[in-house]
């Protein structure tokens, strides 16, 4: 094989754009395939911060505490080896960022500022103002750039990846994809490949993610054989601004600079919140977890807030909101340090949150669970290798706060390397009609889909599968309701051959490319209601209210769906958790660990 | 008093090809209502306000917080994101058109990849000697931090372009967003290596000095960068450069 191999990479976020460089560094030839222009994708939108233990302010972190903050966080279900080597990377990750110009927050002395997040008791998140993830985002889509220009890279924007080619010996040899513009279907081949095609809010309707963020490349993955790993993990953020087209998020950081999360402590007080006292307010959050106060892990203020409104109906004028209050602090420091979000929150609330306590409520944010990946990030197919949110391997159970840039760019510089050193170990690909056999088989789903002329419009079939999924998918769940949840999911599968586009021409046509990620986000859906429903204990962010506890002796274990063609349905095997490095212990955040 | 329904007038045009033609759309009025939600509402019911079948509206977005610069186009003849266009602050009815200096897709989808060439024209980046660990980054500041992050929030939507009245195909001018960003690299300790190169990708035609000064740019921009001051000040160091380079020749 070519000393310079080619790489396919499939999506231009934190994750993709770490894989193109190091690929491109590494002498390789890159492909960049990506729905949007890449420096458009969603990891914009990643607000807080990015972890790493660089132990500037005198509080004794360490690299050590870092990893453990995160298998405990997780609930001890990550595999230890790969988390600890990616906290181990963390503070050259950041050096490097600030050597790419990244404009991090500042000390006065001129060092790199930092701020607390959730799930640690340490200084620990770096920060570019609040929109640390456009900023990182941006400094690697410049470096990208640059080997765009020197021909190292060739972007494919506005294509959307299909399937993955595989030969008869199912290795992968490529890739099949869609132009958004001009419909055509085409095969491209290549060395290997690595999926970076980030979260699936899409499937729970309204989330904090982006548009593009379906899980559809994951889906169409797993339906070609690739192991979908813990998909039952599902983030639900605790702080979001609900709105009509999608829930956007409010960082942790409002917490991390000292913001507090609060309710009236008289149901449907109506008065304005500014003139509630003091002693009339419940700072919940601080009461039932003195240690870490509003910082407490996602899963864990998430609940509390449930707790809170549908328990003990606290929420604020009786609706599902609570407050999340900045207004004590200095004006000065909140437009320094947080700005892009109280914009964000000005923008499209109206209020001015340094004046007027926030409202906000839990959206569903992040996936813990994703394409299942080895210590090298490859799937069980040889030649497809992830990273990125897509891919399962560094959270656990629960995610927390600022380490998901982290894991995004540690993953895409494991994962570059490795698929050029698999390509340099491989055989050319013998010819064959593997190339022409996908790209038919592609565009004949195409062309059913135009061709159906039923009555399912697929835009409002996944608003439906939205609220499915947000009700019991969520953050309480029970087993009875997963079951009619994985029912109901057959039955739209079943509509969805009765779709009808109400767009069938041959350009730019959103229907049919949104119709195709619907059907994926069916059959992942079906992965993560049963994943939900077979683990029967309670864990980091999966909470069964019927098995309130952890069950390590049964359920510390990976689960991995592989999907069975003929039945039309995922199966499940189980993996056990490499925990050779932290002993499990109880999770607990009222107290110090 | 509450609005019962909300009205949309948007200019539809099937492919880059055909020509452009309007239709109407009539919608269930919901607090919180923005461009994008109607658009998505519209998609769920495709059917104009005289009850006729048609097809979902192309529009380019992604992360709807007005961060990922994707969902720029006219409404109500202004540049602006339509994720952050309010229903309830917009003059009704809503007119929603594509941006007209560059070429149309499909609907209000733009092909606005002009803008990431013009940043490689110009190098926009830092020249790092690469990935390997090589140690921190260069101090900084908090007044240059302070200086560099508004006009590293540049989120390439093109409005500064769209509403520049020396943004056309006369001119061939790189536009307010790209020279903004000449500044931010210039000013960076290391990417300042580059600054002569950048420099030079700005003068001649379509260069900085085809901007005349309308200030339009930075009167849209929804990222509120101080537009025109990086113009004046990356200006000034093109003339310097200028008059240097005439010297030695």
């Amino acid at each position: 094989m070519a000393s310079n191999p080619k790489i396919i990479v499939i999506g231009g976020g934190l994750a993709g754009l770490s894989a193109v460089i190091k690929i491109a560094e590494m002498g390789g030839q890159v492909d960049l395939f990506s729905i949007v222009p890449v420096k458009r994708s969603h990891s914009v939108c990643a607000q807080g911060g990015i972890n790493a233990a660089k132990n500037l302010k005198g509080e004794g972190d360490s690299t050590w505490q870092h990893f453990d903050d995160t298998i405990y966080g997780g609930d001890f279900l990550a595999n230890q080896p790969p988390v600890k080597a990616m906290c181990d990377a963390a503070p050259g990750i950041i050096d490097l960022l600030d050597r790419m110009g990244v404009p991090f927050n500042r000390t006065p002395e001129g060092l790199l500022d930092f701020r607390r997040f959730g799930g640690t008791l340490y200084n620990r998140t770096a920060f570019a103002g609040a929109t640390t993830g456009q900023q990182l985002l941006y400094a690697l889509d410049e470096q990208v750039r640059r080997y765009e220009s020197e021909g190292k890279v060739k972007k494919y924007e506005h294509w959307e990846f299909l399937s993955a080619v595989l030969d008869g010996n199912r290795l992968c040899r490529g890739i099949c994809a869609i132009d958004l513009r001009t419909m055509e279907v085409r095969t491209f081949p290549a060395d290997a490949i690595i999926i970076c095609t980030g979260g699936i809010g899409a499937i729970f309707g309204k989330s904090t993610n982006s548009v593009v963020c379906t899980g559809s490349a994951q889906s169409a993955l797993y339906q070609q054989g690739c192991y979908y790993a813990n998909g039952e993990f599902i983030q639900v953020h605790p702080t979001s601004i609900p709105g009509e087209d999608k829930l956007r998020l409010m960082s942790e950081s409002a917490r991390g600079e000292g913001g507090r999360v609060w309710v009236p402590k008289t149901p449907g007080d109506k008065r304005d919140p500014k003139s509630i006292p003091q002693s009339e307010r419940w700072y919940f959050l601080e009461e039932w977890y003195p240690k870490y106060g509003n910082l407490v892990p996602r899963d864990v203020a998430t609940r509390a807030i449930f707790k809170v409104v549908y328990e003990l109906n606290l929420g604020i004028d009786g609706k599902p909101m609570v407050y999340l209050d900045l207004t004590h602090i200095d004006r000065k420091i909140l437009d320094r340090k947080l700005e892009g979000i109280l914009e964000i929150y000005e923008k499209f609330v109206g209020d001015d949150p340094r004046e007027v306590p926030m409202k906000i409520f839990p959206g569903m944010h992040y996936t813990m669970g994703g394409m299942w990946v080895d210590f090298v990030q490859a799937t069980n197919i040889p030649g497809i290798y992830a990273a990125g949110e897509c891919e399962y391997q560094y959270h656990g159970a629960n995610r927390l706060g600022a380490n998901s840039l982290v894991s995004c760019i540690f993953g895409g510089f494991v994962a570059g390397p490795a698929a050029v050193n698999y390509a340099r170990n491989q055989k050319a690909a013998a010819g064959n009609g593997h190339f022409d056999a996908e790209r038919k088989h592609q565009q004949e789903n195409n062309a059913m889909l135009m061709k159906s002329d039923g009555k399912e419009n697929p835009f409002k079939l996944w608003r439906e599968l939205g609220d499915l999924m947000t009700a019991n998918c969520t953050v309480i769940r029970y087993n009875k309701k997963l079951q009619e949840t994985d029912g109901k999911l057959c039955e739209m599968l079943e509509r969805f051959r009765r779709i009808n586009l109400s767009d069938r021409s041959q350009w730019a046509n959103t229907s049919v490319v949104f119709a195709r990620q619907l059907y994926n986000m069916l059959q992942l859906s079906r992965v993560i209601a049963q994943g939900a429903a077979m683990r029967d204990e309670s864990r980091g962010a999966h909470y069964k209210p019927d098995f309130p506890d952890r069950d390590d002796k049964n359920w510390l274990k990976t689960t991995k769906a592989y999907f069975a063609p003929d039945a039309d349905e995922p199966k499940f095997e189980f993996e056990s958790v490499d925990i050779s490095l932290i002993p499990p212990r109880p999770r607990k955040y009222d107290v110090a660990k | 008093m509450a609005n019962k329904s909300v009205i949309l007038r948007i200019k539809r045009q099937a492919n880059p090809n055909d020509k452009p033609h309007w239709e109407e759309f009539e919608l269930p009025y919901k607090p919180g209502m923005n461009v994008i939600s109607s658009l998505m509402e519209i998609a769920a019911n495709p059917v104009t306000r005289e009850g006729k079948s048609t097809t979902p509206i192309t529009y380019d977005s992604n992360c709807l917080e007005e961060v990922c610069g994707s969902c720029a186009m006219l409404i109500n003849g202004r540049a602006r994101m339509a994720c952050s266009a309010l229903v309830d602050k917009l003059d009704q009815p809503i007119r929603l058109e594509p941006f007209t200096k560059f070429p149309v897709v499909r609907d209000l989808a733009t092909d606005r990849s002009v803008i990431f060439e013009n940043l490689k024209a110009v190098k926009a980046w830092v020249p790092i000697d690469g990935t390997y660990d090589l140690g921190s980054g260069p101090r900084m500041s908090m007044e240059d931090q302070e200086a560099a992050y508004p006009l590293s929030r540049c989120i390439s939507c093109c409005c500064c372009m769209e509403a520049c009245p020396q943004f056309n195909e006369s001119t061939g001018f790189v536009g307010a967003a790209t020279i903004s960003q000449v500044r931010l690299f210039n000013t960076h300790p290391t990417g300042a290596a580059l600054k002569r190169e950048r420099l030079a990708a700005l003068m001649g035609d379509g260069g900085i000095q085809e901007c005349g000064y309308a200030q339009n740019c930075v009167e849209v921009c929804p990222k509120d960068i101080p537009l025109t001051r990086s113009i004046s000040e990356v200006g000034g160091e093109v003339m310097k450069q200028a008059i240097g380079d005439l010297f030695r020749k």
